[in-house]
């Protein structure tokens, strides 16, 4: 980014940089605005999922036990904890976006708190949610 | 864009007015979106219901005709949304006009034919259930 450089003896002003995908500094907004879709991406494969979970069901105990136990693995339990993180992180950015669609939260300072916010509201949700199954769920 | 105009896209849709479509498109996504905020607690509820349960529970689960409704509510409104969410991304990044259809077409059928399947296997097991009472 663009930086006045007040030095004493050579008050050289630093000439500023054109938005270019390797000198653009990263922001929150924009963090928020790829992981929206990043999310979005793989929620649509969530949904495939879980259509292929009431497929299994519909196709009988053995299909239901195959396909439960791919989901109860190590790789299928990960699987599963980031689709929950992208559910609560989709969520949270949905309503932010229904927000800026009414032409409020633009603020920087308001877009900045509400970016970072989703991503915590993702985390935290999904970590509550498997801390509660594995202690009070099963 | 064809290569040998030299016009700018924004010179080609001047004075064309609007294009009087894409207002429906974009209150479905809003829609849709409203929709699945209790849908998608819901599916986070029924998956922890369903975790330990096994087959029998999650058959039982489906008797019940809340949860059934819920479960058809969920798949069709995603697949939906996520067919347009879908259809965005591949607009704004794959411009070559054969890819593009290509990909929108497989995206939409993926999306039709995974919420036909859901749908049917949900009603299956709910009414089969109710049937063999």
């Amino acid at each position: 980014m663009s930086q006045i450089k007040a030095g004493v003896g050579t008050a050289v002003r630093a000439r500023p940089l054109s938005p270019h995908m390797q000198v653009w500094r990263w922001h929150i907004t924009m963090a928020a605005s790829i992981a929206t879709r990043a999310s979005g991406v793989a929620l649509y494969v969530g949904v495939l999922i879980i259509a292929g979970l009431a497929t299994s069901l519909a196709m009988g105990e053995q299909a239901y036990g195959i396909y439960t136990g791919l989901l109860g693995s190590p790789l299928g339990m990960l699987v599963l904890f980031g689709l929950t993180v992208a559910v609560f992180y989709h969520l949270a950015a949905g309503l932010r976006h229904l927000v800026f669609d009414s032409g409020k939260g633009f603020i920087p300072a308001t877009a900045n708190l509400t970016a970072w916010a989703c991503f915590a509201f993702g985390l935290v949700a999904a970590l509550l949610v498997w801390a509660g199954y594995f202690l009070w769920g099963r | 864009m064809e290569s040998h105009s030299y016009r700018t896209p924004l010179g080609r849709a001047r004075g064309l007015g609007s294009a009087h479509e894409g207002v429906g498109r974009f209150i479905a996504e809003r829609a849709t979106s409203v929709a699945l905020v209790p849908l998608c607690l819901w599916a986070v509820y029924a998956g922890l219901k369903l975790a330990p349960i096994g087959y029998a529970g999650a058959t039982a689960f489906l008797e019940s005709p809340f949860n059934a409704v819920m479960s058809v509510l969920l798949i069709g409104v995603s697949v939906s949304h996520m067919d347009m969410g879908m259809h965005v991304i591949i607009e704004d990044y794959v411009h070559k006009t054969t890819s593009k259809i290509a990909l929108l077409l497989l995206s939409t059928a993926v999306c039709w034919v995974f919420g036909a399947l859901g749908i049917v296997s949900v009603l299956k097991v709910a009414l089969m259930s109710v049937g063999a009472h």
